[in-house]
């Protein structure tokens, strides 16, 4: 048998049914490979007494016969999400110490499930990046691995993707602001699924741009990902943009079966400079879709371009709003003050040594573009293009399309420190492919479909229509099966 | 649009974080790159768009006005660098 932290979500379901292996087995399993994986800096807070006793309770409740596919499962929680009693710092150090008194919703609907709490994983500050380098734990590493360098597994859920695609559990949450789940997912040949805005309760995620950011599962396949969305997914009266929309049995929904639908290539995407393998796994993608009996159409997303310039705009001015809360006051760090330090000193010096580089910096853009006299020229704007750039997917749908194909990322994987030199403009292009989404607030799926040359993962992703996670994950399947992506990292930690 | 050393300077005051002046150059450079880079949303046509303030069609939920929680001022403060007597504790403000 393989190695039980391994399994899929999935698997490990139908064996736990079967009587074939115990919640206590599979979570020994991971909590051993966790601590054999330091090298990643993948879990960053560790809570193996709370897993073993989710563990026991849910070998209960499958003897009982009350069990759900989560009892049992052994899942890592991204830092951003609050856990009762356990550290949510979202990778600042001006959350340390913080261990928030209440659940988020979506642990809480995990909990609730019947899934184990493993640890917290690795992010970028805030979700604030794209190479997991802005967080006060230091850098996640990636499980793949082709030279002697340390590759990133991308941001800003790094510890999510590096955790699953080394197996150290069997799925993990993220949250996707701008592509902090899809990007990763393709950095480390995993299944990483944004939902459309609203499906799942943002309640005790900590915020980063509160009208962009949805939080999604990060699994080792599509199947994994409708278990897990549909454990996460809820109505919750505690999030005034969470919708009132049933949450389906997406399972259920995968039936493998896309004739007769209609993808959308959009031309946009085809940008300068993109590496040929991306342009070939992309059209290589869309030959797959159409095997399986959907037609290809060409289509436009004309303001595409715009997204990159929009979103940061808006991300920043809503971060500037939210963040604006750690002041030294009612959590975290506090600086120490020198004589005559009055509170507007205190503010600043705790601000200035509490957030990271990289928070600073969009914080004082949010500010910036919020301040007045730039209100219009900046924030106003970036909505205007946004609500454009939200038209021109409805455009598409209306026009008949079900679901879009597109690069993930426009590069694999790359080194740790690579983008140290370049300036932040350069480290937001990695943002290219994803952030319309977010903008648009639709669903989108990145799926591994290969390998490039140098033996590094590629995905694709697919975006569907708001609130059709289920048709969206059918069409992922399709793409999953035909690609037949079984590669895993050689283990080097 | 250019940002200058003294508006780097007030931005980074609005934000309440502090910056040492031999730090300003180079923030006022970094700001100006990224308000650079910004600036190609000037090429789109706005015209008789709105503002896209949420991405769902949906109207703001509304409930009940009644205390629906309370009474836990100990679990409110017990992450506070500094609480006292059922207080959050400051620096004086007021001289």
């Amino acid at each position: 048998m393989t190695d039980l932290n391994s399994l899929t979500v999935a698997d490990a379901r139908d064996a736990l049914r079967k009587g074939e292996t115990t919640a206590v087995e599979l979570t020994e399993a991971c909590l051993s490979a966790i601590d054999a994986a330091g090298a990643l800096n993948a879990f960053v807070h560790h809570t193996p007494d709370m897993a073993r006793d989710m563990a026991q309770a849910a070998d209960a409740r499958i003897k009982s016969g009350d069990a759900t596919a989560l009892t049992g499962i052994p899942l890592g929680i991204k830092d951003v999400f609050c856990v009762k009693g356990v550290p949510s710092q979202a990778a600042s150090r001006i959350l340390q110490g913080f261990r928030p008194e209440y659940e988020s919703t979506v642990t809480q609907n995990l909990w609730n499930a019947g899934a184990v709490m493993l640890g917290k994983l690795n992010q970028d500050e805030f979700a604030m990046g794209s190479a997991n380098e802005s967080s006060c734990y230091g850098p996640a590493v990636n499980p793949w691995k082709v030279d002697d360098r340390q590759l990133t597994p991308g941001g800003s859920s790094g510890g999510s993707a590096a955790a699953v695609a080394a197996d150290l559990c069997l799925a993990a949450t993220g949250t996707d602001t701008g592509g902090s789940i899809r990007q990763p997912a393709a950095f480390t040949g995993i299944v990483g699924l944004k939902p459309t805005y609203g499906r799942v309760s943002r309640w005790g995620v900590i915020a980063y741009a509160s009208s962009l950011d949805q939080a999604g599962p990060m699994t080792k396949t599509v199947r994994d990902a409708a278990i897990m969305l549909g454990a996460m997914a809820s109505v919750d009266p505690q999030d005034s943009t969470s919708a009132d929309v049933a949450v389906p049995d997406y399972e259920s929904l995968l039936t493998g079966d896309i004739r007769g639908k209609r993808i959308g290539i959009p031309r946009e995407y085809r940008v300068e400079g993109m590496p040929p393998e991306i342009d070939a796994l992309w059209h290589k993608g869309a030959e797959m879709l159409r095997d399986a009996g959907a037609e290809i159409v060409d289509i436009s997303l004309p303001h595409t371009k715009y997204a990159l310039p929009a979103y940061y705009v808006i991300a920043p001015a809503e971060a500037s709003s939210n963040l604006a809360r750690y002041d030294g006051v009612r959590y975290g760090h506090r600086a120490k003050l020198g004589q005559g330090d009055g509170i507007t000193e205190m503010y600043e010096k705790t601000r200035a040594e509490g957030f990271g580089l990289e928070v600073q910096r969009r914080v004082m853009i949010g500010t910036y573009v919020l301040s007045a006299g730039f209100y219009d020229a900046y924030y106003n704007r970036a909505r205007k293009v946004r609500a454009l750039i939200k038209r021109d997917f409805e455009n598409a749908f209306a026009q008949g399309i079900d679901a879009i194909l597109a690069p993930t990322t426009p590069t694999a994987a790359f080194g740790i420190g690579a983008m140290d030199s370049s300036d932040p403009v350069q480290m937001y292009l990695n943002d290219v492919f994803t952030v319309t989404l977010n903008l648009a607030g639709l669903p989108g799926i990145a799926v591994p479909v290969g390998l490039d040359k140098q033996g590094l993962p590629l995905g694709l992703q697919m975006f569907g229509k708001p609130f059709e996670e289920g048709e969206l994950l059918n069409h992922a399947l399709v793409l999953e099966r035909a690609a037949g992506f079984v590669a895993k990292p050689d283990r080097w930690w | 649009m250019s940002i200058t050393e003294d508006q780097a300077r007030k931005v980074a005051h609005l934000a309440r974080i502090a910056v040492d002046d031999a730090a300003l150059p180079a923030l006022a450079r970094e700001l100006n790159g990224i308000l650079h880079f910004m600036e190609q949303l000037n090429e789109v046509d706005v015209t008789g768009v709105e503002p896209m303030t949420g991405v769902t069609p949906m109207r703001l939920k509304r409930r009940e006005d009644v205390v629906t929680t309370g009474e836990m001022a100990d679990r409110i403060l017990s992450n506070a660098p500094d609480a006292r007597e059922g207080f959050f504790a400051v620096p004086k403000v007021v001289e």
